[in-house]
This record gives structure tokens, sequence and C-alpha cells, in this order.
């Protein structure tokens, strides 16, 4: 039986939400606070979702240290303590709102994973307690 | 598939009690919830957009546009209000959380098109927490967004 399993990492990077071109009242528009040009941060919380069938002789979907590993070096190492602007890909082009940077998140993971027993089934993404993305697997509820 | 999610908090009261129902069978079924006087709690409501991130503005929808929908047309029919008395669709109904859902997933859908229309995006899911122990979700149906597609074209071939 398919089973998730998902591990929650942590970082803290601060960005800004701008689309260059657009006056300052258009981006306020768009963005409300967000567009400050100046940036401002958030305690990321991301949780990545592996699927798999558990290992007849292992029990389990994935070895733990791997999902670690992959949150820790396509993530948390990048984004931590970073002005995602200025200093993570692509969003020195890309603006940087949570729908950009869970599927960011989800395009490093899911490379990742591509040749593993487990495949990347979910990215939810918190910006903060009351805001969150999901990008998942299409099918994934079905 | 990528939806967004937005998290909101409303405090209210209510009581539980079927008119279908005796007194003594109430009281079994609702146990404390049907306190004759009514309590109170703190509810959050998840409100679960789905759709495609514009490629200009990086977003599923607009953010403020939401915010107004639930700030303008939902919270303040529930908040710091007694449920049986004061909202008209639940005079009748049991206020459970699971006929709460049901009643702010009709409200967000009459209302989705006039704060969101032109964004693509789409209601997929109402989750309300009655309190940290007891959650409830409601996954909206596909077909409830597209019917008009679906009338329309059952129309052009008509």
């Amino acid at each position: 039986m398919t089973m998730l399993v998902t591990r929650k990492g942590e970082f803290s990077a601060s960005h800004v939400c701008r689309i260059a071109g657009l006056s300052d009242a258009e981006n306020r528009r768009i963005f409300g606070e967000s567009a400050h040009p100046n940036g401002h941060g958030h305690n990321y919380i991301v949780e990545v979702s592996v699927e798999g069938d558990p290992d007849p002789k292992t029990g389990m979907v994935i070895d733990l240290q791997e999902l670690k590993d992959a949150i820790e070096e396509e993530v948390v190492g990048p984004m931590d303590h970073r002005f995602l602007n200025f200093e993570v890909e692509p969003f020195d082009r890309v603006v940087p709102t949570t729908e950009n940077v869970a599927r960011e998140i989800w395009r490093r993971l899911d490379a990742r994973f591509q040749n593993a027993a487990a495949r990347l089934a979910k990215v939810r993404l918190f910006e903060t307690a009351d805001l969150y993305v999901d990008v998942e697997r299409e099918g994934l509820r079905a | 598939m990528i939806t967004l999610t937005r998290r909101y908090r409303f405090s209210a009261s209510h009581r539980l009690q079927s008119p279908h129902l005796s007194d003594a069978e109430n009281a079994r079924i609702y146990g404390k919830c049907n306190n004759p006087f009514g309590h109170g709690h703190d509810y959050r409501l998840e409100v679960t957009a789905a759709g495609e991130i514009d490629e200009v503005t990086g977003q599923l929808l607009p953010l403020a546009a939401l915010d107004r929908l639930v700030e303008e047309q939902i919270l303040p029919r529930f908040a710091f209000r007694n449920i049986n008395l004061d909202v008209p669709q639940l005079s009748e109904r049991v206020p459970t959380t699971e006929n709460l859902a049901l009643v702010i997933a009709d409200l967000l859908e009459e209302h989705w098109r006039a704060y969101l229309d032109g964004t693509g995006a789409r209601l997929y899911r109402v989750h309300i927490q009655e309190t940290d122990r007891n959650g409830f979700e409601l996954l909206i149906a596909r077909a409830s967004r597209p019917v008009v597609a679906e009338e329309e074209s059952v129309k052009s071939y008509a």
C-alpha cells in the first residue's frame, strides 16, 4: 500500500515582491505590504511528503536520512538566512511569492527523487501560520 | 496541482439541539454541546483555492481580494455571534461544524466571482478547526465550478 512520509524543515529568509517596470503604486496594489522595496522576512516552514511502498525488509518507505539530507541540501542550506531575491536562483527574475517559492522547492526536490524508490508527492510551504501553499502530484487525492 | 490556503479566525457560540430528536436523545447524542445555554469556540477557518500561478505576478490569486471576500462576506456573519440565533442559514439546521462548513462553502461560492472573477482560481476546500482537537474538512466537488460551462455547452448543442 502506498504511504506518505512527511518531514519538516524550517528556514528564515527575506524577500520583496515587486515586478520590475511597474510603478510603486501598482506593485503595492498587487502585493500590498510585501512590495516594500527594502524587503522583509519570514520564518518559512516546509513540509515535504514522499510516497511509496514500505520496503518489505526495512519497513521503510524511504531512509529518513535521505529525506533529511535532500531538504537540507536543496532548500534549507541554500535559503536559510538569505535574501531570496538577491541570493537564491531563480528569484533574481521570478517574484518570490509563496506560490513561486513552493514551486521552486518542488522543482528542486522532484529532480532529486527521480531515481529514488520513493517519489515526491507534496510540498507544503508555510509563509506564516495563516498562509500556506501546497504543490502536489496530480491525482494524489484521487 | 497547486493550492493556496489562508487561515482566518472567528469566535462564536452555538448549541447543538436537533428539532427531530427528543430532549433525552439530544442530550445523549450531543452531550455537553447540548447545554441549554450554549457555549462558544474560537473557530479557525481555512479557505483553500486551486488554480494556476499567474506568470507575471507569481500569484494564484490576489491575496488581498481573498481577504476582502472573507472579511466582508463571511466573518461578519459569524464573529461574536450566536450561530443558532444570528445565522439564518443555521436557524433550522443543527449548527454542527459540518453544517457550518457547508454554509460557509455556499457563501464563498455565492460571492466568489464578485471578488475573484478573472483570476481563474476556484474554491477547493473549506476546513474548520472548532478546537485544537476537532477539525472538519469539506472538499468542493470539481463539478461545482464548471457547471456553468457545461450548461452553456449543452445549450449550444440544443
